[in-house]
């Protein structure tokens, strides 16, 4: 243990103060490959012969780019996630007075920082890759948007300045707050146009458009950029990036929970874990929304792209969506529920209702993963009659998928709820009419969800897609909206019943939370193969064919093996990252020995 | 130590996966395997989930599995022998689970079939000629219904249920149009395709098919094709879907 002690010490030794310098380093990569941008454009021409280069030691080129593209989209996913929170629980820090909320930002903003260069590595490899591998494509997008790539080289730059003021200055800032607040603003919106510019060229890749030749080269850009997918995608990924970042803080949490030696680190990171996955939970409620958006725009756009990805060969991905967003709603309410049973006290009394949620989530779970078509053998398709069963192939369709993902969003919400109020007595003269309306307002949400998913049934498809689904968001949204704000102001000045006892929530707590983040990653990793090979045979849809021995969508086992890959390759990493990045704060570490979470847990059980 | 009176928490535990399995077991047709596989996760999951969340639940269920594993010299004789049951049963089961995997079998494997492929660029958003002209409704009709009892009957059915007189030799069996998850989700340009192409007009998506439609736009002329889908949406009373 000493030894190992030592060597860590030494490592962070080495690294403590040399950040900058790596992050230097990545920066001066990143700019050194720009010229190689300008060499994609040139090679449009010169290498009009050479469409495809290829790898096959490395498992082809394909293969190869899906990989680093992936891995870089998670990471990115994660560096654009992260300082939105981290910026908001300053700000929280700032208006309540309240130092944890400080301190927590600033942990965020460590992790982030630790990955921000591996997110600009990945992306030069991937630069790299596709100008090695696919140079007639590379010339071909290069000739549209090559206007934005010094938009991006140069908001690149300087979000990266931004961000090392932003950490590096955490410190001296502390009397020049607004500043600082100021600069995490800058951050978030640096990265979110440096995402957009990202998200036209994937998006022109689905949804081209037809680009009128006279077009200066800003314009040209712009308008392939602005393209039909462009927004739906722009509002998803944002989302999806909070959900990734909130859910991945929440794991490093878990993980440093788990190992905590000190009765401190274990409140802070329990909080920590808490704060994770409320962020996490937080952005999952809105994301079925905006991939609905995205998915609809898809079918407008091309409705043969939205059958390919929806009814045809890709629609056995949703299944295996649904079943990864079943156990993130899963895992989340569970979490939710040990948080409720361990930290608060008379948590007895809310057993009945966690059992009937529970209930209520199982059923919309297994609605939500009844595949339309079943995957059946010979004999018992015979059986059934076809590989429609007649009873259970009316829970596949949209329909019943709406009301199932809608009525799991109002019972997270829920759930947090219970949370939110478990420790807390209203004061105000109208609590008891605030409770009834609260309860009131997401039953009858519930019921209308239940009727306008078995109208749904009746209507033409039109009305179902446009006026029924739209109605049904609209609704959960309203019920949120207006619960959260009645909970506020029914709750100002509330008597706290009992203080809530952080540190002392068991292991499985932390796996929950570890869970949730491996379900994201891997939900990100197939949805982003989802949305790309609805291209099928296209490198940009029906503009430019792909050509390559790989124009062939691969089996679903064989592309699930490549995007387990990816999800575990970025684990891999991120875990090295967080190690890392952890070394410093241990030496400074003044934390008062204690046992180990686990231990102290299974103590209090046993005592119990 | 389970303290509490009444039926253990274990025991429930199993109750509930039986209860369950039961249930799913008795819906009809049956269930394929696949599906009963889902749902029995899930409900191992879910009575999991709820058995952990409270100290006291998660102590009670957890002390007799932790009993029979780490063993109990306090235990009784009975007892004792029970235990080595259990444990001699747990490699024998996952060896016979084994043994069923490896063995050779003459049942072809679980299909994952493809529902809508999707339809080439050219018959996107094509809309029915024949339905401009409703003054020619009945007329359109009548040709429709002849064209249908001429040609599709045989295998779909004289009452559109896919239950035809050739329907029991064809895996897929042929498309059932009453069925809401047929034509009334597909737009007629689409059941128009299908018509047109048949199996040999597939994408080569998901390929191989096993549509053994025929390709009747080289023995229907397009008036006649359609006039069968106008007539098909007429007869099961299905609006074709739409996007206006």
């Amino acid at each position: 243990m000493t030894n190992l002690g030592e060597h860590r010490r030494w490592i962070a030794g080495l690294l403590r103060g040399r950040g900058s310098l790596i992050a230097q380093l990545v920066l001066l990569i990143g700019l050194l490959s720009i010229p190689a941008l300008g060499l994609a454009q040139e090679t449009s021409s010169a290498s009009a012969a050479v469409a495809y280069r290829d790898l096959p030691q490395l498992g082809g080129s394909r293969n190869l780019v899906w990989i680093v593209a992936q891995i870089h989209l998670l990471f990115a996913g994660f560096v654009l996630g992260v300082p939105i929170f981290a910026w908001v629980c300053e700000v929280i820090g700032v208006r309540t007075g309240d130092p944890r909320y400080d301190k927590l930002a600033k942990e965020f903003t460590k992790l982030l920082t630790a990955a921000y260069s591996t997110t600009a590595l990945f992306g030069a490899i991937l630069l790299f890759a596709l100008i090695a591998f696919y140079p007639r494509f590379m010339g071909v997008l290069s000739d549209v948007f090559y206007a934005s790539y010094l938009a991006y080289a140069a908001l690149f730059l300087l979000e990266t300045v931004t961000l090392y003021l932003y950490w590096y200055g955490w410190d001296s800032m502390q009397d020049r707050k607004g500043l600082h607040l100021t600069l995490g603003f800058l951050l978030n919106a640096l990265g979110f146009f440096l995402m957009m510019i990202a998200n036209g060229w994937a998006t022109f890749q689905n949804s081209p458009v037809v680009l009128p030749e006279n077009l200066t080269g800003w314009e040209r850009a712009w308008a392939g950029i602005n393209n039909p997918t462009f927004w739906p995608l722009n509002i998803h990924r944002v989302i999806g990036n909070v959900v990734l970042g909130g859910f991945i803080c929440g794991a490093y949490a878990g993980i440093r929970y788990l190992s905590a030696t000190t009765a401190e680190e274990r409140v802070h990171y329990d909080w920590m874990g808490y704060v994770g996955n409320f962020i996490g939970v937080f952005g999952l409620l809105p994301l079925p929304f905006a991939g609905y958006w995205l998915t609809m725009e898809i079918y407008r756009y091309n409705q043969q792209m939205g059958i390919t990805l929806m009814g045809g060969f890709l629609s056995w991905l949703f299944i295996i969506q649904a079943v990864l967003i079943g156990v993130l709603f899963l895992g989340s309410n569970y979490y939710f529920w040990l948080g409720l049973a361990y930290r608060t006290e008379g948590a007895e009394r809310h057993k009945k209702i966690i059992l009937l949620m529970l209930i209520v989530l199982l059923l919309c779970f297994g609605v939500w993963m009844t595949p339309h078509s079943l995957v059946a053998s010979l004999q018992e398709a015979r059986a059934i009659g076809g590989t429609h069963h007649p009873v259970l192939s009316v829970l596949g369709v949209m329909s019943a998928k709406m009301t199932a993902v809608n009525l799991m969003i109002l019972i997270s919400f829920a759930s947090f709820l219970l949370y939110w109020r478990a420790n807390k007595v209203e004061t105000v003269s109208w609590a008891k009419g605030a409770r009834v309306a609260q309860v009131g307002m997401i039953v009858l949400g519930a019921l209308y969800l239940l009727w306008s998913g078995v109208y749904g049934y009746f209507v033409p498809a039109v009305v179902r897609v446009y006026v029924l689904s739209v109605s049904q968001v609209l609704v959960v949204l309203a019920v949120l909206i207006l619960v959260t704000v009645i909970s506020i102001l029914s709750m100002r000045n509330a008597r706290e019943s009992g203080v809530l006892r952080w540190g002392r929530i068991p292991p499985r707590a932390s796996y929950a939370l570890v869970l949730n983040a491996l379900m994201v990653i891997l939900l990100m990793s197939l949805m982003g193969y989802a949305r790309s090979s609805s291209r099928v045979h296209w490198h940009i849809y029906g503009l430019l064919e792909d050509t390559s021995p790989y124009a062939f969508s691969p089996a679903l086992g064989e592309a699930s093996a490549v995007m387990a890959s990816c999800a575990f390759i970025f684990c891999l990493i991120v875990s090295f990252i967080f190690w890392v990045a952890s070394l410093p704060s241990e030496k400074a570490s003044g934390f008062e020995k204690a046992e180990p979470a686990s231990a102290v847990v299974a103590g209090e059980l046993t005592a119990r | 130590m389970n303290t509490r009176r009444g039926i253990p928490l274990l025991v429930k535990f199993v109750a509930v996966l039986v209860g369950v399995y039961v249930g799913v077991r008795l819906v009809r047709p049956p269930l394929p395997s696949s599906l009963v596989m889902m749902y029995m996760t899930l409900t191992v999951c879910g009575v999991l989930v709820y058995v952990s969340i409270y100290a006291e639940t998660w102590q009670e269920f957890s002390a007799p599995l932790v009993e029979l594993f780490r063993g109990s010299p306090e235990r009784g004789g009975l007892w004792q022998g029970g235990r080595q049951v259990v444990l001699g049963l747990i490699p024998l089961l996952l060896g016979f689970g084994v043994y069923q995997k490896v063995t050779p079998s003459f049942t072809p494997p679980a299909e994952q079939r493809v529902v809508h492929p999707a339809p080439p660029f050219e018959v996107m958003g094509l809309t029915n000629p024949l339905q401009q002209r409703p003054d020619r409704l009945q007329e359109h009709l009548e040709l429709g219904a002849r064209v249908y009892f001429q040609n599709c009957v045989y295998c779909h059915g004289d009452r559109f249920d896919g239950e035809g007189h050739f329907a029991h030799g064809f895996n897929p069996p042929p498309a059932n149009f009453v069925d809401a998850g047929t034509i009334a989700q597909l737009q007629e340009s689409y059941v128009f395709w299908r018509v047109s192409t048949g199996g040999p007009g597939l994408p080569a998506e998901s390929t191989p098919w096993n549509s053994a439609m025929p390709k009747w736009d080289t023995m229907l002329n397009e008036e006649e094709r359609w006039a069968v889908v106008l007539y098909l949406y007429h007869q099961t009373g299905w609006k074709p879907r739409t996007w206006e």
